[in-house]
């Protein structure tokens, strides 16, 4: 394909259990006057109230790529539907992407990691899920959906605050952060968020990760965060752990926090303040979404290799990776490594053991 | 691409034709272009059709209200279908007809045209087909459709879909039969000689199947996807962009192109973009995503420069129906004429 100087056209993913409040958020989009046109794909026609030409229906359709892998599951909808909308460009700003309740994120972003033209024409802003704050603790028990929408999300939308007591508020967002801690948590009743905190996050974008390190890497600047750290030694471990020694002291909620190790789905955080070496890392982690692919959700990085003044960023998505020279260290900046996995019964050990191995002599 | 390997060495020596191209400036992305007799009618991304006389004059006709998904063509007249619903057909004379309006303003993603007179279209999983005396039958089919093509002999609509293609006797009551092979598949093309079926994959490939015994034929090896394929006047070959080169299945003998290695053609530091094979003679017209169009003989790759690589890709490329004048537009709108 040619190069497009264009800008490439941003997509959100809405997710978020049945009943969650979708719809609500998605309406809000399209009725606030934030002089943004947006296309909407949608799954159930009828239930926006709003008059907009660019409303279309999808059907969810999954295919396996017949490339060997097995969890490489794409939405061929989607991919059909980017196309068509793209004759329209310049008629939108931007593309949201409604999924049922029941879906899993991971084959609408597998989308934009292995098809061409959508990636010549459009980027992956951010996967939003909104989450029913009465009835996610339940559902994270119940629905591995649910579980799946929580941890792939960047941006969660905790919505009907007002229908749960703080204790069961500070109870569904420790089982939130026992899944995700790097999401941005926003606490919500009838999904009144500011538009700006669902739309244009960037979430994907690997010129931006530096920009998401607060929620990423430690400091999450929300007053309803439950796993501050500002200890060296902390990212070495879940960080359920640092939520255990650092929040009561640190924060003072009077919420009572309680620690929640999910038992399947959890982060792993990784540091190094040694450089890496890219020969043994790069197929190191390779070798790693591989082989584990299945069971890792989302995975990011920022790398500090040996005899290479560039920051390194990587992202994935289950078996799929992408990575990028990002820009220069700073003078003064810390040359250390961090890597994130989101995933289903990690191999802990044998990641954390791999990783060290991949530490320059 | 390494810019030692611009296409300035061959420039020299390639015959080119450039001086003898007609511009025509459509003002707007351009998704595929038609003869209608000795128009050029070209079709935009959105909403309107440009007919463009062999004098050169140009007329826009708007035929939908949004982007224009999918065209067929028969020479005599354009079948359309439009992200607005509809079903349009244009004939030569400029006159618009509507033949079908989805109840539901779904989008129209694929059209096909029969020699007879019959039209098929799909909306969704659902593949309508209007017989020449306006009967309109449906068949839903596992996915959304991917492409429609209608056999050369009998009333037969093949529909592809996700893991294989659906072969519909509209006239007949039996179970369709259907080809299986794993994957999203988009574009459906027959051979001429109703033998094989191929279409394009969502990954870049394409599959085949001998009709006979449904014996399954993989084509693989192009860096991107198959957007388009053209036959040989002959019918013996398969010419397919995707690649830095057109690539030429061989389809002469009964196994089609088993066992055998495809031709290679027209390399350039550039992919192709489009293919469109010549209707009576042994050449086929080549556009790449550099902008550049070759006219190249089949059998021996001789190559004639027909415009120089621009700005954007071609997107649109077809010959008349007497192989007298051939047109070609970017993806920005410039187009041209070129008559042999």
């Amino acid at each position: 394909m040619s190069e497009t100087t264009a800008e490439k056209i941003p997509v959100t993913v809405l997710t978020g259990y049945l009943g969650a409040g979708k719809t609500t958020l998605l309406n809000r989009i399209l009725s606030e006057n934030h002089g943004k046109k947006y296309a909407v794909i949608v799954n159930e026609f009828g239930e926006i109230g709003i008059d907009n030409d660019l409303i279309i229906g999808a059907d969810e359709e999954v295919f396996e790529m017949n490339n060997g892998c097995i969890c490489c599951t794409v939405r061929g909808d989607l991919v059909r539907i980017l196309d068509g909308l793209m004759k329209r460009k310049g008629k939108f700003d931007a593309i949201i992407v409604e999924t049922t309740g029941l879906a899993d994120p991971a084959p609408v972003a597998q989308t934009f990691f292995v098809d061409e033209d959508v990636q010549n024409n459009a980027r992956l802003d951010a996967v939003v899920t909104v989450a029913d704050a009465k009835w996610l603790s339940d559902r994270l028990k119940d629905a591995p959906e649910a579980k799946n929408q929580i941890a792939f999300a960047d941006v969660i939308v905790l919505n009907k605050t007002d229908l749960v007591t703080p204790p069961e508020l500070a109870e569904v967002e420790g089982r939130i952060r026992a899944i995700n801690p790097y999401a941005k948590l926003h606490r919500t009743q009838r999904c009144q968020v500011a538009l700006s905190d669902v739309l244009e996050r960037g979430a994907f974008d690997l010129d931006r990760i530096l920009e998401l390190e607060p929620e990423f890497l430690a400091a999450d600047e929300h007053d309803h965060d439950h796993e501050h750290c500002h200890d060296e030694n902390c990212t070495h471990e879940h960080h359920h752990h640092d939520h255990d020694h650092h929040h009561d002291h640190d924060h003072g909620h009077g919420h009572g926090m309680k620690h929640y190790h999910d038992e399947d789905m959890q982060s792993l955080s990784l540091h190094s303040d040694k450089p890496l070496d890219p020969n043994k890392f790069m197929p190191w982690l390779q070798q790693l979404v591989a082989t584990e692919g299945q069971k890792i959700l989302r995975s990011k990085g920022i790398l500090a290799f040996s005899g290479d003044d560039d920051r390194y960023v990587f992202q994935g998505v289950h078996m799929m990776l992408e990575g990028d020279h990002q820009r220069a260290w700073k003078e003064g900046e810390p040359r250390q490594s961090r890597l994130v996995f989101i995933g289903r019964e990690l191999p802990e050990q044998t990641i954390r053991d791999g990783f060290e191995r991949c530490i320059a002599a | 691409m390494s810019k030692a390997f611009e296409q300035s060495d061959n420039a020299g020596s390639i015959v080119s034709v450039t001086d003898r191209v007609r511009p025509v400036e459509i003002g707007a992305p351009v998704s595929a272009v038609h003869f209608l007799g000795e128009t050029a009618v070209f079709v935009g991304d959105e909403e309107t059709l440009t007919f463009v006389t062999g004098s050169g004059e140009a007329a826009r006709l708007p035929i939908h209200d949004g982007a224009i998904l999918g065209t067929a063509s028969d020479g005599k007249r354009i079948v359309s279908g439009g992200d607005d619903g509809k079903v349009i057909e244009i004939k030569a004379d400029g006159s618009v007809a509507t033949l079908a309006t989805d109840a539901k303003r779904r989008w129209i993603d694929n059209v096909a045209l029969h020699p007879d007179g019959a039209v098929a279209w799909s909306a969704g999983k659902t593949a309508f087909v209007r017989s020449a005396k306006g009967e309109e039958k449906s068949r839903d089919v596992i996915s959304t459709v991917g492409g429609l093509a209608f056999a050369p002999k009998g009333l037969r609509l093949a529909i592809s879909h996700y893991n294989g293609v659906t072969l519909w006797f509209p006239n007949m009551t039996a179970v369709p039969e259907v080809l299986d092979w794993a994957g999203s598949h988009l574009g459906v093309v027959f051979s001429p000689d109703n033998k094989f079926l191929v279409t394009s994959m969502h990954e870049p490939s394409l599959h085949g199947w001998r009709l006979a015994d449904a014996r399954h034929m993989r084509m693989t090896g192009y860096p991107t996807r198959v957007k388009s394929v053209s036959w040989s006047a002959d019918g013996k070959s398969l010419a397919t962009s995707g690649a830095d080169t057109v690539i030429l299945w061989p389809f002469a003998s009964k196994d089609g192109p088993m066992g055998k290695e495809p031709g290679i053609l027209a390399p350039m530091p550039s992919r192709v973009s489009m293919v469109a094979c010549h209707p009576k003679q042994d050449v086929m017209a080549v556009g790449y995503s550099d902008g550049t169009v070759l006219m190249v003989r089949i059998s021996d790759g001789a190559e004639i420069l027909v415009r120089r690589k621009a700005e954007q890709a071609i997107t649109a490329l077809a010959w008349n129906a007497q192989g007298s004048v051939l047109a070609f537009a970017a993806a920005d709108g410039n187009a041209g004429l070129f008559t042999l």
